[in-house]
């Protein structure tokens, strides 16, 4: 596989694979499709190539960008939306539905509920693998667009104050933004949790190791008023066996135009979505509100990993 | 004098194991899979004094040879330990365990939710060294890090 800058192999498993130029570099190349986008010009880079989307966890919104992605570079898609729709429910193995995915398509995009299950697929695929999530393991294409969210928002990750909200111990796209994060620097990340929901510690020590200034902690008021980025996730229900204290954790961590009284003007409040109920419907209407622009930058930024990955990008 | 007969005492084809960290012998015996059953005749001794440890332990095992997989495995519980190996009572290797990079289809990774504990699958679950002191391992699917002294406990049978 030809590739381009630290994507020659093509499997995209984790954002660790990546050094700071390679993910500038994507970051450029997801400029260009930008414009392309925005000024309705027809791509034809992936005309020809078959992107499997193998979801063998169900999901909307990271499914669509890279199928969005796909079209708007003029390729095609196979589509497994959900175990159901695969062998998987007869009992087929992954390694079986990988084999197959792989004969029909150029590229498998996976997500499973499994760690592991995408550097698994690489292993068994000779074309390459994208991590769209493997449990509670890695989202590394969420987590380039965080990062690419915030380069287009502030023109440059190092320097900001980060603060990262709500299940830390679970969110895959938190340990992949934090391991991102490694690859720039920024001035200080706060890991904002209740104590239930911490960074497991093997996230923690690594990121320490690799450098990253961070600071735990439980209070998201104490370190509001410093934060450039507010990136938020959801607190599942099923982690707390007590409901009450589910309540009050939940209350406790609710972003509301109150809450964000004492914030920066220029806070900008990041969200991987689908948000629920952590984010007060009226914070969409504040300046503070990024999540649906950094959505909506995931389809460039997902159009030029697969132009990259698949070795198709020519510079212009 | 008696007692130290006791520890010397030579073996005529086999192992010593010397400089194991005191009080890790019997894990280092549940790593070779010695109950006592399999028949080996086997000399155990520990909390002895060692110049270089302080305290160690060390183990004898007649008519056993060392595998690859066996040997990385002790030196993960074992950083230490040296491997004697005996032939017609004579010392004709020594050396000592090195901690290998990564160790492959020897050790069973603890997250039930790891794509190398799904059945049917044929992942083989591979650990990368991660730090040498004290010894911790990374699962090289999921990322969970377990501590080299633990190892005993996730044997793959």
């Amino acid at each position: 596989m030809t590739g381009f800058l630290g994507f020659p192999k093509g499997d995209v498993i984790s954002i660790l694979q990546y050094e700071r130029k390679e993910l500038e570099h994507l970051f450029s190349v997801a400029d260009e499709m930008d414009k392309h986008l925005r000024s309705r010009s027809r791509l034809d880079l992936l005309r020809g190539y078959i992107v499997a989307l193998a979801f063998l966890e169900p999901s909307t919104r990271t499914m669509y960008s890279f199928q969005s992605a796909t079209y708007r570079l003029g390729g095609k898609t196979l589509v497994f939306s959900s175990k159901e729709a695969t062998s998987l429910a007869k009992g087929e193995n992954y390694a079986d539905t990988i084999r197959m995915l792989d004969l029909y398509s150029d590229l498998i995009v996976i997500r499973s509920r499994h760690e592991g299950t995408a550097k698994y697929a690489a292993e068994i695929a000779e074309n390459p693998v994208i991590n769209a999530g493997d449990g509670r393991h890695e989202h590394p294409t969420q987590a380039m667009i965080d990062l690419y969210t915030m380069y287009r928002l502030f023109g440059a990750v190092d320097g900001l104050v980060i603060g990262v909200l709500g299940d830390l111990k679970y969110a895959r796209t938190i340990t992949s933004l934090l391991y991102g994060l490694t690859r720039f620097k920024p001035k200080k990340v706060y890991l904002i949790s209740p104590g239930l929901l911490r960074l497991r510690k093997e996230v923690y020590d690594k990121i320490i190791e690799l450098g990253l200034p961070v600071e735990e902690t439980t209070s998201l008021q104490e370190v509001l008023p410093e934060l450039d980025v507010l990136y938020v996730t959801r607190i599942q229900k099923e982690r707390y066996p007590d409901p009450l204290e589910y309540e009050k954790v939940k209350s406790l961590y609710r972003i509301t135009p109150e809450v964000l009284g004492n914030a920066k003007k220029e806070l900008r409040i990041l969200h991987p979505l689908p948000k629920i109920d952590e984010i007060d419907p009226a914070v969409d209407e504040t300046p503070y509100a990024a999540y649906f622009k950094q959505a909506r930058w995931g389809v460039p930024l997902r159009m030029a990993l697969l132009s990259l990955v698949l070795g198709v990008y020519e510079e212009v | 004098m008696v007692e130290k007969q006791l520890i010397v005492s030579k073996i005529k084809e086999g192992i010593v194991i010397d400089h194991i960290p005191a009080g890790k012998a019997l894990k280092v015996l549940k790593i070779l899979g010695i109950e006592g059953k399999e028949g080996y005749r086997v000399a155990m001794v520990m909390n002895v004094e060692s110049r270089k440890l302080g305290r160690k332990d060390i183990v004898k095992i007649e008519g056993k040879l060392l595998s690859r997989k066996e040997l990385d495995l002790i030196s993960l519980i074992a950083p230490t330990a040296t491997v004697n190996i005996i032939k017609n009572y004579e010392v004709v290797q020594k050396y000592k365990v090195m901690l290998p990079d990564k160790i492959k289809g020897a050790i069973k990774c603890p997250n039930p939710n790891c794509i190398t504990n799904r059945p049917r699958e044929i992942a083989q679950p591979e650990f990368i060294l991660r730090k040498k002191e004290p010894v911790e391992l990374e699962c090289a699917y999921c990322g969970t890090v377990i501590k080299g002294e633990e190892v005993e406990k996730y044997l793959k049978p």
